[in-house]
């Protein structure tokens, strides 16, 4: 075997989440060379399984209020420099009957004390402009909260930072470190795809790998404290509000229900978990979910809802405390200086709200070892804006589609309207920076499979339009279409029931009934002359 | 009630679907008068393939080339399995009597033999099947022997790439080309629908058109494939003027649904009730059944009928299909049966309801959940006794069955509706087979 190629950078980021890939930006704007390695793609982890709400801070007014205050501060910076990833709605706090009334009454004041505008809403305006708001309903404020979209934050953010020379490698695991006294001398990561490996000598090395930190940081031996909590939501069929809608009562479960474009997302549990491998939703936390979230927005109990999914929290501290939300929501930042290390620094924890902050301190401490002076341009620079970015925003595609109006443009999704120029647009960005895009990565930067047939169309529709268009060979179709519908389905078992059990069934008609996806492989036992077998294996 | 319309029947067949068609047809073939209720809907997302029984057991995914081999095994190992409850003679008469009316009213099958056949899907995967269209059997035969063949599409036919189809079989079928042209008539279009292409067919100039551009291509194939659009009501014709033009056979590949031959077979079979005197309701719904004191007839009172419609009928059959059927309702802890609240077995929680993988081969357990049947295809109480001496439950709604994993959809349906309308003729005395 030959010895693994060798790469040089500056700074080695490891995990293409919202804060890796803020990090890298953030340091491509102070002129600083970097290469983000990331085992999946852009927001595998808690980065892409999150609710999306830009925190205006209320929620953390009583418990946190530093995290209140930074996400106050952050939440109006992302508002200017990022608008464009941002809906700006508002958000309600809504108390119903039974809640604490001393906390609702205290509410204004938390909130006045971490500088949050905080406005009592009459009940009955509320519920006019909210109508999906309980009838019980007891007292309303609205706060500044919005909506982001992560996948398209860090997209762009990485975007910006490769147009000025960052190098970002997915589907690359990091497998090892070269320790040399107390550096890091070089970072083995093995590319998933191809199967090589290569080393990476970075003058600095930052692990930014969300709830795998803890892994990451092991590989160097130089452990840290850590503990992972799950968060399930829910996705409904249709959009039931147009604000954020928080309940007005201490961090607990099922507390808020955002807008996430033509449908809302409903959250979240907090269960403590010793693994990250094998997080999916369950059907105790999908009615938990439902039963909870309805006290507040009754519609939910009869609502269809179109899909789960689960993100792991990275939070900090030890594994003693009992309640998962009693441990920090904060970040931290490691120099592992005193477990004998110069170069490495490991910045984890933290909110979607706060990734901006979270790379900032950690490029300062990279800047400061390498004695790069620049100062942090992140919070006045505005992100510019990709079109290949745009995609994942519902609507974006369906406008370009009308108004490019070209006749050869058909539309692949009916019910996310993406048409076949915007999986062209996103398999050329892709193929320019080397990569073999899949069926998957398309799914992740578009609408595809966002709908109620969570794929069961339009994936073969788009895997169609990649043959046709000479970007699929042999067999690889098939395969793809059960990677990413298993992918789809898995975040639908726990919310089947109601209508999306009946379009799930059809779905398993088409993919198992009409075309037998489930016997790829199959041999013929029993009747050993048949030869069909033979044509459907693999 | 004044002014609801009343009428009565025999037997009232409440479902539209294979199983309600067939049930429904089999009903007047043995003499006794019927109402149907529902619309044929879920037609519309059939193939036109009509499998009978391909895959046993599920979980070790096992094809079989004779659906009746694969019987004979199902009878021993799952007993409980409703296909596993209906004499083979039985279920070849009641295919015979099926594709015979199919036939007559304009769809033709091949003759029905012994063995499965293997046809391409759209996506490159080959299905097993045993009734098939004699628009789609010349692919069959093209696939058994892998002759040099070609498969032409559309472009704007978004769902059907014969490239795919060409490129995904390549290493076990290298003599499949293929080849895109414009549909004639449509080259401006961006989007077509399978169902306009086959109407389009239907005119001779369209026809003759794309014969014209398809016949340089053959070469030396042997055989041509085509999306299957090749006409609606008038297939056969369209179909005999594409091998005629081309001068090789000439096959449909079933594209997604909803189909061109989801579409023959639900205006094929809805010719063929009521060609057959099968009193139709396709807009109505059960609204609530009721049964005399005597237990001799029951009431079902309509909806979705101007002014309304009471039938008294003196037996039931329910064909009312699974959830996209609306056979059975589930909530988040629950399935239930939709018109009657009839008992339907199912696993213990929704936690058990499906498997994490979408493809897991054991299957998911929700889709043995249904109705259980006594001998004569009663669906059975809690007590475990039938619900109504006349209620008989024929179909996907029946427990015991993964249709879907199976491949017995029609056969299920077909078999099912034969066997509980024998029984219905029995109990009520019928002139049978009149």
């Amino acid at each position: 075997m030959n010895s693994p190629s060798l790469i040089q950078t500056q700074v080695l980021i490891i995990g293409g989440g919202v804060t890796g890939t803020a990090l890298a930006r953030d340091l491509a704007l102070r002129g600083v060379d970097c290469i983000l390695v990331e085992k999946d793609d852009i927001n595998a982890g808690a980065s892409g399984r999150n609710h999306g709400l830009l925190h205006s801070g209320a929620r953390y007014v009583a418990g946190d209020r530093e995290a209140a205050m930074e996400c106050r501060a952050e939440g109006e910076i992302l508002k200017r420099v990022a608008a464009q990833t941002i809906q700006d709605t508002g958000g309600y706090f809504v108390a119903v009957q039974g809640d604490d009334e001393r906390y609702i009454a205290d509410f204004p004041s938390y909130c006045a004390r971490s500088g949050i505008s905080a406005r009592a809403v009459d009940v009955a305006t509320a519920r006019a402009l909210e109508p999906a708001i309980s009838e019980r309903t007891i007292a309303v404020f609205e706060v500044p909260d919005a909506a982001i979209d992560p996948f398209r934050l860090s997209l762009e953010s990485m975007a910006q930072a490769s147009s000025l020379g960052a190098r970002l490698m997915r589907r690359s695991r990091v497998v090892g470190f070269e320790r040399e006294g107390r550096r890091i001398r070089a970072v083995r990561v093995l590319s998933l795809g191809g199967g090589t490996e290569v080393r990476i000598e970075a003058a600095q090395v930052v692990n930014a790998s969300g709830a795998w930190a803890r892994e990451v940081a092991l590989l160097a031996d130089a452990p840290i404290a850590m503990t992972y909590s799950k968060g399930t939501l829910l996705v409904t069929h249709t959009r039931l509000a147009h604000r954020v809608v928080n309940r007005l009562r201490r961090p607990g479960n099922a507390d808020i229900m955002m807008p996430g474009g033509t449908v809302s997302i409903v959250g979240t549990t907090s269960t403590r978990v010793d693994t990250l491998d094998d997080v999916h939703p369950t059907t105790v936390e999908a009615d938990l979910i439902v039963e909870e979230a309805a006290r507040m927005l009754p519609t939910l109990a009869t609502t269809r809802f179109i899909r789960a999914y689960a993100g792991v929290r990275p939070l900090l501290g030890s594994a003693g405390a009992a309640d998962s939300r009693a441990v920090s929501r904060g970040f931290a930042l490691f120099d592992h200086e005193d477990q004998g290390l110069d170069n490495l620094a490991t910045i984890t924890g933290g909110k979607l709200t706060t990734c901006r902050l979270m790379a900032e301190r950690a490029a300062d401490l990279v800047c400061r070892r390498l004695g790069v002076t620049r100062p942090c341009l992140t919070a006045t620079t505005p992100l510019p804006v990709s079109p290949e970015c745009e995609w994942t925003a519902p609507g974006h595609s369906a406008r370009e589609w009308i108004r490019s109006h070209r006749p050869d443009d058909t539309l692949l999704c009916e019910c996310e309207m993406v048409p076949g120029s915007a999986v062209d647009a996103i398999y050329a960005a892709l193929r320019s920076a080397g990569d073999t895009p899949t069926l998957t990565d398309i799914g992740l930067r578009s609408r595809v499979g966002k709908g109620a047939c969570q794929g069961g169309f339009c994936a073969v529709r788009t895997v169609a339009h990649l043959y046709q268009r000479g970007d699929f060979q042999a067999r690889r179709g098939l395969g793809e279409i059960l990677d990413f519908f298993g992918e789809r389905w898995r975040g639908q078992h726990a919310v089947l029931w109601g209508e999306q059990l009946a379009q799930a069934e059809l779905m398993e008609a088409l993919h198992c009934g009409l075309f037998g996806e489930e016997l790829r492989g199959a041999k013929p036992l029993a009747d050993p002359t048949a030869d069909a077998a033979d044509a459907v294996s693999r | 009630m004044t002014g609801v319309r009343r009428n009565s029947c025999d037997v009232a067949v409440i479902g539209a679907g294979m199983a309600g068609m067939a049930a429904a047809l089999f009903a007047v073939e043995r003499g006794l008068s019927c109402i149907q209720i529902g619309s044929g809907g879920g037609i519309l997302f059939a193939s036109g393939l009509l499998d009978l029984l391909a895959v046993h057991p599920v979980a070790e995914r096992c094809l079989w080339q004779s659906p009746y081999t694969a019987l004979d095994a199902l009878a021993g190992e799952q007993p409980d399995h409703p296909l596993a409850r209906v004499a083979p003679v039985s279920i070849r008469a009641a295919f015979e009597s099926f594709v015979t009316a199919l036939a007559s009213a304009g769809l033709a099958y091949a003759p029905l033999g012994e063995r499965n056949r293997s046809v391409l899907t759209s996506i490159g995967t080959v299905k097993t099947t045993y009734g098939v269209p004699v628009t789609m059997v010349a692919g069959a035969d093209a696939l058994d022997g892998r002759a040099r063949c070609l498969l032409v599409d559309f472009r704007g036919l978004r769902e059907f790439s014969a490239h795919q189809i060409a490129a995904t079989l390549a290493d076990r079928w290298p003599e499949l080309r293929h080849q895109r042209i414009d549909f004639p008539g449509f080259e401006t279009v961006p989007e077509l629908y399978a169902v306009h292409l086959a109407r389009a067919l239907e005119t001779v100039e369209t026809r003759e058109r794309t014969i014209a551009l398809i016949r340089p291509l053959v070469g030396d194939a042997r055989a041509v494939g085509l999306p299957a659009v090749l006409g609606l009501e008038r297939s056969r014709e369209v179909h005999a003027a594409f091998e005629a033009g081309l001068g090789v056979p000439v096959f449909e590949i079933p594209t997604m649904p909803t189909s061109v031959p989801g579409l023959r077979l639900l205006g094929a079979l809805e010719a063929a009730v009521s060609s057959h005197g099968v009193r139709r309701r396709h807009q109505a719904s059960v609204r609530a059944l009721t049964y005399d004191g005597n237990m001799e007839t029951a009431t079902l009172d309509l909806e979705g009928v101007p002014g309304g419609e009471r039938v008294t009928a003196r037996a039931v059959v329910l064909a009312t299909g699974r959830f996209s059927g609306r056979g059975l309702a589930a909530d988040r802890g629950y399935v239930r049966e939709s018109i009657l609240g009839l008992p339907v077995h199912q696993p213990a929680s929704r936690e058990a309801w499906h498997k994490r993988d979408f493809l897991d081969p054991s299957g998911h357990a929700i889709n043995r959940a249904g109705l259980r049947v006594d001998d004569a295809w009663r669906p059975l109480d809690t007590d475990g006794k039938p619900a109504w001496p006349r209620l008989f439950a024929v179909g996907s709604i029946l427990a015991h069955q993964d249709w879907m994993r199976s491949k017995c959809g029609s056969g299920l349906a077909i078999a099912t509706a034969w066997a509980a309308v024998e029984q219905v003729a029995h109990r009520l005395g019928a002139t049978a087979a009149g």
